[in-house]
């Protein structure tokens, strides 16, 4: 990662095309979750008379959920909150991992000391498993799960943003900025920052998605987003007695995660000049 | 080299004792009262105080913490307050079954991982290694329990090949392959797709190293190259890639348990969280823990024995 951090995005003609599909599907998505209550047919609550787990008609494209409720509608809901908390935690998480990463670059001494010695021992703390904890200790309310997922993910955020500022701080025309007598904020907000922003950027999307899976384990596993209110991982807890007619209801938000995390990642991939596919 | 191990073991026992203090202060955050959780409805004020005496609870925080500690090492985990049973008799009749989960997962995923990464490295840029590595981003990328439902639906529904629930029978080999082919197939899939990846990109850059080229130059073959020159190499990295993404089927495995209904550690843990059985959320917090310092140990042994320049003259 810190090698290829300096070198401008190369466009490969070849490896663009997913890339562009990729980002197209995670606008979609940004766009069902803003969105929701002006496209949704039905309000996320109301009942349709089809039945319980329904397969799909023309009523209810992606058929009904175990009370019957039309399963489009909660999916475009459930999307809501699995990309809005998402986001926010990645956010979070970025943001306060890559301060702290560039502060302890370019500070270096005790301040680094310290953080690094922290992100390394709290970053080998099993993710899924640190949340259960936390869950079982403070419940799950919207905020402890974005809190806790952002947590989860800064040590790793730092650690990137601290390599990579590091490599920048070793340059020449930071110590040409030093002489001329420019502060640390400048150098930072203007010889640091541009020059990492885009590996940051990259570094964002993934943990947006580890945020995506790490939120949707967690509401599947009935600890995250609580009835009445379901994110994409608590519509395929809810329906699971559906699995033994594979009715839609199971499938449907579960496939709809994965088509989010994988456009992500092929976004990634293809704009933003990651090599994943080729070395 | 002993002296390496010896320090990588102080430094494990670190971690752990620091992942102790971050579990207790987890499980301690919210001040309820474990002895009115554990009397429930037969809480009089003398039967809570002589409890809390019991427990220690009148004691400072740092105070139990470390009598916390010294039960962990002793074997003392306490009690459960939902079954009121000695916590370290419902681990005992649950590790089993956990452990034979990962083993054999374990024993398949590690040998197919090694030979999809290795394979996609030796022919890197073929269509072989980009079918490869578009498949493991997008088994990466979709979360563990889409894989187990639609392998439910699929092979236990459909098809009805396997049962849908995973009960631990080893009794007879059908039996085995019935009750674990689909918990295993399930969480291997994650695992070999993290660990074929990371295999390959630590075997390509040594394939890229100019002694594998002087070695290809003279002439040797292909595979010998591989096997002899650049594999040993690569032990390291790739022993460090394995212990990682065995540690990733932690994750799985709390999945997998859920949805098999198996009777494992991981499904204790989760019912645990949802009666806020702190004592035995606390132990198994704290097994997970030891269980992934474990794996990262025995990889850092591994790349320390294998590198050359470690191994006394």
């Amino acid at each position: 990662m810190s090698d290829t951090a300096l070198r401008p995005a190369r466009f490969r003609y070849g490896a663009v095309l997913p890339g562009w599909i990729g980002l197209a599907v995670v606008v979609f998505w940004l766009a069902v979750a803003l969105l929701a209550p002006i496209i949704a047919p039905h309000p996320a609550g109301a009942i349709l008379r089809v039945g319980t787990l329904a397969p799909a008609s023309a009523a209810a494209p992606f058929g009904t959920d175990f009370l019957g409720r039309d399963m489009l509608s909660r999916v475009i809901y459930g999307a809501r909150y699995t990309v809005g908390l998402s986001l926010l935690a990645a956010i979070c998480a970025s943001a306060i991992g890559s301060v702290l990463g560039i502060l302890a670059a370019v500070r270096g001494g005790w301040t680094d000391g310290v953080l690094s010695r922290t992100s390394d021992a709290l970053i080998s703390l099993p993710h899924l498993m640190f949340a259960l904890v936390i869950v079982a200790a403070l419940g799950s309310s919207l905020p402890v799960l974005v809190g806790l997922v952002a947590f989860s993910y800064i040590p790793g955020a730092f650690r990137i943003a601290r390599s990579l500022a590091a490599n920048v701080n070793a340059m020449d025309f930071i110590q040409v900025a030093r002489a001329r007598g420019e502060g640390t904020p400048y150098i930072v907000l203007h010889e640091i920052l541009p020059n990492i922003l885009l590996p940051v950027l990259t570094d964002f999307g993934l943990r947006f998605v580890f945020s995506v899976l790490l939120l949707s384990g967690l509401s599947f596993l009935g600890l995250g987003v609580q009835p009445p209110n379901a994110d994409l991982g608590a519509l395929v807890r809810e329906n699971i007695e559906g699995i033994y007619d594979a009715a839609p209801a199971v499938i449907v938000p579960a496939i709809a995660i994965a088509t989010l995390t994988i456009a992500v990642n092929l976004a990634i991939d293809g704009l933003l000049g990651r090599s994943r596919l080729t070395d | 080299m002993l002296q390496l191990i010896a320090r990588r073991l102080g430094h494990t026992a670190l971690t752990l004792l620091a992942m102790s203090l971050a579990v207790f202060i987890g499980t301690n955050l919210l001040p309820g009262d474990v002895a009115d959780a554990l009397l429930g409805q037969a809480a009089t004020p003398e039967a809570t105080a002589a409890l809390r005496t019991a427990l220690h609870l009148n004691e400072s925080a740092p105070l139990r913490y470390l009598h916390w500690l010294a039960g962990l090492m002793t074997g003392d985990f306490g009690q459960s307050l939902a079954s009121h049973i000695s916590v370290a008799q419902l681990i005992g009749s649950r590790l089993g079954n956990s452990l034979l989960l990962a083993g054999l997962t374990a024993a398949l995923s590690i040998p197919v991982s090694l030979a999809l990464g290795i394979t996609a490295a030796v022919w890197r840029g073929t269509l072989f290694d980009r079918i490869t590595a578009i498949g493991t981003i997008a088994a990466v990328s979709v979360p563990d329990f889409l894989v187990a439902t639609v392998a439910v639906i699929l092979f236990a529904v459909e098809l009805q090949w396997f049962p849908a629930l995973s009960t631990p029978r080893i009794a007879s080999i059908p039996e085995l392959f019935s009750s674990f082919t689909l918990p295993v197939l399930t969480l291997s899939l994650a695992v070999v797709a993290q660990m074929s990846r990371m295999t390959r990109a630590a075997l390509v850059g040594i394939l890229d190293s100019s002694y594998v080229e002087m070695a290809r130059l003279k002439g040797l073959r292909p595979g010998r190259i591989v096997l002899r020159h650049a594999l040993p190499n690569a032990a390291g990295p790739i022993a460090n890639a394995a212990a990682l993404s065995l540690s990733s089927l932690l994750g799985g495995v709390i999945i997998v348990e859920v949805v098999f209904n198996y009777p494992g550690l991981a499904k204790l843990m989760v019912d645990a969280v949802s009666t806020r059985d702190m004592p035995l959320i606390q132990a198994c917090a704290m097994l997970f823990c030891l269980g992934y310092m474990v794996l990262v140990l025995l990889a850092d042994i591994c790349s320390i024995a294998t590198n050359p320049r470690l191994r006394p003259a």
